[in-house]
């Protein structure tokens, strides 16, 4: 994963809550084996409306989405944060972000961004009235900064650790190998397991 | 010290207690994995020249894309079908146990895993799809995860997770008839909201929940990802004992006697503090239905559409507008005035026996209205074995209902089972997102029930509305 210390892109405003992964990402697009290539998934539903905001320049470019509360909900696909990744957000601010999303992005290096809806109003407004304003998110300070805005988000301190440093969770666990040993070695000898039953 | 069911199941499952910041270390008792969340995840460990850590504590199945007639031939859509014989593929490499189309264990993962008695008290279950919550239904502490998540599964069996906070959802009183588990779950989700369960494990409590059977309970457990629960949970009890005697990978003789042991002590301690408590009054709740675009936003079936001018708060007066034009909607119309084109039976949510069977019960004797299509898509192939047995399917077919093989079916646009634009559905599925059901569909969730009694009417309708 690359570490993320302080990212300053386009930003775009979308005026919308519960957007779930559906919308992020419609399942038709979820057919595919690989990792990379989701971008033309990204919002497909929405996008193929020539209104939509990231259809209009210069919000197209945009990196740091600002987006209404209850970002992320529904399905677990992880392919939203690949859909958003591979159009080229690095940032999502929203007031409150479903956990499982909020989780993906940690793994992927797409920082959850949150902040107060009173701030995400004061962005939607700014990015409304000066279309184009580069926003500097800083995981370091844990701020979103536009012209005069200085925005705090919170993110939690293991996850903001992690992007700083650019881990790959699995082997920070595969550190504690042992303990996982131990601990297999004291499991209930009446759990299942899915090993094939003989046939009766 | 006094503890939540949640609270017991986590503690049992800590590998290390992580210190600072840093998260546990939960050891996963039970990997469930499909074709759709899981290829990214095979393909990281092959980078990483990684092994799968526990492949007897994984299992595999195809839902999601599988076609729901003519399994006997190829999947027409090539994606669809590069994507099971990327399953197929995968698991023989790393040696998991796959349960392909055509097998009598195939099915919706989360129908699959209970029938086999592999959900089981106490345990914790994990798999890349947001309705794992439905396992919770035996108090298992079950949990969607995302790709990476998968990926860490299979390679340490373990994840780094920080504690959830506990919410109480206590649902006293009795179920009045016609009313369901599924009505139960959407009047929780748009009392709390489908962020209101963010960050907590939902237990689901009292007089009505006990009542329930255990089929009843996964239906109520599977949708508190609806309300943005990680999980949601009920107290395993005698019924819980009773559905899990006897199958396939349920312990026996003197295992069994040391798991009912274990399992019994899997409550609430009487004073142990929950970090939010809801209330709902089984006796008021009535059939309830969806007319948005989140499930939060349903009511019960004798109102009417709201209007958004009423609604205070913006950011839902926004929702709601945008919700009813989607759905092509207008305020103040009865929802029992709304056509249906579509009638979807089946899914993770209400795919299982019971559900067909109380369906079945009511359309028996009648006829699908003229123009609308009724969809029967059993959870499993198991349980689409168990309706023929029967006579479901003969119930059924005689109504002018279509007869289908297992999967997730309409529940979601990912195979040839879709809503054509514009058209609209009552569905027992769990997610009326906009082209949730295929691009430019209206969803109206409801339960399995008022699916039958809409079939016939042709209207969203109750079973107490054919007796008029």
């Amino acid at each position: 994963m690359e570490a993320f210390t302080t990212h300053t892109g386009v930003g775009v405003p979308l005026r919308r809550s519960n957007v779930d992964t559906d919308q992020i990402i419609p399942a038709v697009y979820l057919k595919r084996v690989t990792r990379s290539g989701f971008e033309d998934g990204l919002f497909a539903a929405w996008r193929s409306d020539e209104h939509f905001i990231l259809n209009q320049e210069p919000y197209k470019a945009a990196s740091v989405l600002v987006a209404g509360p209850d970002f992320g909900t529904g399905s677990s696909r992880e392919h939203a944060v690949w859909a958003l990744m591979d159009y080229g957000f690095r940032v999502v601010v929203s007031s409150r972000f479903a956990d499982i999303f909020r989780g993906n992005s940690g793994k992927q290096g797409l920082v959850a961004a949150q902040c107060s809806q009173s701030d995400v109003e004061l962005l939607w407004k700014l990015l409304e009235s000066e279309p184009g304003t580069p926003v500097t998110v800083d995981l370091t300070d844990k701020t979103v900064r536009a012209k005069d805005l200085v925005a705090p988000f919170e993110i939690d301190d293991y996850t903001r650790w992690r992007l700083l440093e650019g881990l790959d969770d699995i082997a920070l666990t595969l550190r504690h190998e042992a303990e996982i040993s131990g601990f297999e070695g004291n499991r209930q000898t009446w759990l299942p397991t899915t090993d094939p039953l003989p046939a009766v | 010290m006094s503890r939540t069911l949640a609270e017991k199941v986590w503690e049992a499952h800590v590998v290390r207690h992580g210190s600072g910041a840093e998260p546990d270390l939960l050891y996963i008792d039970l990997h469930l994995l499909h074709e759709v969340t899981s290829p990214q995840a095979f393909d990281g460990l092959r980078l990483a020249n990684r092994k799968l850590r526990r492949p007897d504590l994984t299992i595999a199945t195809e839902d999601h894309n599988v076609p729901t007639v003519d399994i006997d031939k190829p999947i027409a859509d090539p994606v669809s079908r590069l994507q099971v014989e990327t399953l197929r593929r995968n698991c023989a490499e790393f040696g998991v146990r796959l349960h392909p189309m055509g097998d009598l264990e195939q099915g919706i993962v989360h129908v699959v895993g209970p029938q086999l008695g592999l959900t089981q008290p106490g345990m914790t279950v994990v798999c890349g799809d947001s309705h794992t919550s439905t396992h919770g239904a035996f108090g298992a502490l079950a949990f969607g995860i995302g790709t990476s998540e998968v990926e860490h599964v299979m390679a340490t069996q373990t994840l780094p997770l920080r504690p959830f906070k506990t919410m109480a959802i206590n649902v006293d009183g009795a179920l009045k008839p016609g009313v369901t588990a599924k009505d139960i779950i959407l009047a929780v989700i748009a009392k709390i909201g489908t962020g209101g369960g963010q960050g907590y494990v939902l237990e689901y409590r009292g007089e009505a929940i006990a009542n329930l059977s255990m089929e009843a309970r996964m239906t109520v457990c599977n949708m508190s990802i609806e309300a943005g629960a990680r999980a949601g949970m009920i107290a395993p009890d005698e019924t819980t004992f009773d559905y899990i005697k006897g199958r396939p990978h349920a312990p026996s003789g003197a295992d069994w006697d040391a798991a009912v042991a274990y399992w019994q002590t899997l409550k609430t301690d009487d004073d142990a503090k929950f970090d939010a408590e809801v209330h709902i009054d089984a006796d008021e709740l009535t059939p309830f239905v969806t007319w948005g675009t989140n499930p939060g936003q349903g009511l019960p079936l004798g109102a009417n559409i709201p209007d958004p001018e009423q609604i205070a708060d913006e950011n839902e007066r926004v929702a709601a507008e945008k919700a009813l034009a989607y759905m092509g909607l207008e305020p103040g119309t009865p929802l029992r005035d709304i056509h249906v084109d579509t009638v979807f039976l089946g899914s993770c949510t209400n795919g299982r026996i019971e559900d067909l069977r109380a369906a079945a019960d009511v359309i028996k004797g009648k006829h699908v209205a003229s123009g609308v299509r009724m969809l029967v898509v059993p959870g499993s192939m198991r349980v689409r074995k168990q309706a023929e047995e029967e006579g479901l399917d003969k119930v059924f077919l005689d109504a002018g209902a279509e007869w289908r093989q297992a999967g997730c079916s309409m529940c979601l646009g990912m195979n040839p089972d879709q809503l054509a634009p514009g058209e609209r559905s009552a569905s027992t599925s769990n997610r009326n997102f906009e082209g949730r059901q295929g691009k430019g569909g209206r969803t109206h969730l409801v339960s399995p029930l008022v699916a039958a009694a809409t079939a016939v009417r042709g209207t969203l309708s109750a079973p107490a509305d054919l007796e008029n």
